[in-house]
């Protein structure tokens, strides 16, 4: 009621331009998501080299992909695991 | 040194071709030698732009299946004399010119131009490659409105894909009231969004209608916040310092100026 009584004279809480900025933010997430299959296989390869400083995984098993919802992106990554190393084989 | 450099949007209609009349023009007060390219062909307008509708011959289809030599294509500009037109063809379609016969042109260009600018057709297929090929600069032309950013971003994309690196913004038709009023994206919200470097914000200027029912360039008219702005950008791309022009509502006496036009 209160909203409406606002719009009638113009003063909207937030301003069209904000609005404006925060689609366009999102949009372009989702629009700059869609990267190649290369792309794809070095950012993989990156996050193999990180992970098996700290534990043995199953690199063939291994998958890493982008979900979409209406209000986020998500980069998920499924990372079957084999071994957990010793602390003492840490590599700093 | 010389430079080829691409003006390019994404979306249609936000000023491209407007920009490269302008530019040229401008480079050409400075005493610049300088070619534009009309690549929008089946929709040439750069011609209209700038004056030179009846003085058409030939065209860039014409040269790059080598009918004649580029020279022959070659329009002059009627006040500013070393400012050259190579119009495109208004019959054919954007397929007619690959990226290998641009390249090969703009190679020649260069060697007698300061300045190759080539007017890039709207949207993301086989014209807008072509037309970016040969580029050393791109300059990217949006306005404040969401889907010409998105449509900016997704150009500055395509841009890197091809490694056109040297990527500059152009925020065209900013209404300074609609700003003040929080209603508009701003120069700096564009520029945060895409993270590019911005080069130039044109206020929206009853002026360039005008000037470009006349076929004059509003970079000519002293009076103009528009021809202003493209001067600064011009300057920008020369490698000056310029400071942005404040976007700031008319005031009163600016109004009254208008009326009387003085």
């Amino acid at each position: 009621m209160l909203d409406a009584i606002m719009k009638i004279f113009g003063k909207e809480s937030k301003s069209s331009k904000d609005i404006a900025r925060d689609r366009l933010r999102l949009v372009l997430v989702h629009d700059r998501a869609n990267i190649s299959p290369q792309l794809m296989e070095v950012l993989k390869d990156d996050m193999i080299k990180v992970i098996s400083n700290y534990m043995e995984i199953n690199e063939r098993d291994m998958e890493v992909s982008f979900t979409n919802d209406n209000s986020s992106v998500a980069l998920v990554a499924n990372i079957p695991i084999e071994r957990m190393k010793h602390s003492a084989e840490f590599k700093r | 040194m010389s430079e080829i450099i691409v003006v390019t949007s994404g979306k249609g209609g936000v000023g491209k071709t407007t920009t490269t009349a302008n530019l040229g023009v401008g480079f050409a007060a400075r005493g610049k030698k300088v070619v534009l390219i009309d690549t929008d062909t089946g929709l040439r307008n750069l011609d209209l732009l700038l004056g030179l509708e009846n003085r058409i011959m030939y065209d860039l289809i014409d040269v790059t299946e080598g009918r004649v030599p580029y020279k022959k294509a070659l329009v002059r500009h009627k006040r500013h004399e070393s400012l050259y037109l190579l119009p495109t063809s208004q019959t054919k379609d954007k397929s007619a010119v690959n990226s290998q016969q641009m390249n090969s042109l703009c190679n020649e260009l260069i060697k007698d131009f300061d300045y190759v600018i080539i007017d890039c057709p709207a949207g993301i297929e086989q014209g807008f490659q072509t037309a970016i090929s040969a580029a050393d600069t791109a300059v990217v032309v949006t306005i404040p409105e969401i889907s010409a950013v998105r449509d900016a971003d997704k150009i500055i994309g395509e841009l890197g894909r091809a490694e056109k690196d040297n990527i500059k913004l152009i925020v065209n038709r900013i209404r300074p009231d609609m700003v003040k009023k929080g209603d508009m994206l701003t120069m700096d919200d564009i520029d945060e969004i895409l993270s590019i470097d911005c080069i130039g914000q044109i206020p929206d200027d009853e002026l360039v209608v005008t000037s470009t029912n006349r076929g004059e360039p509003v970079i000519t008219n002293p009076v103009s916040s528009a021809g202003k702005a493209y001067k600064n950008i011009v300057g920008r791309l020369c490698g000056e310092n310029i400071p942005f022009m404040e976007i700031v509502p008319e005031g009163f006496f600016a109004k009254v100026k208008k009326i009387f036009k003085m």
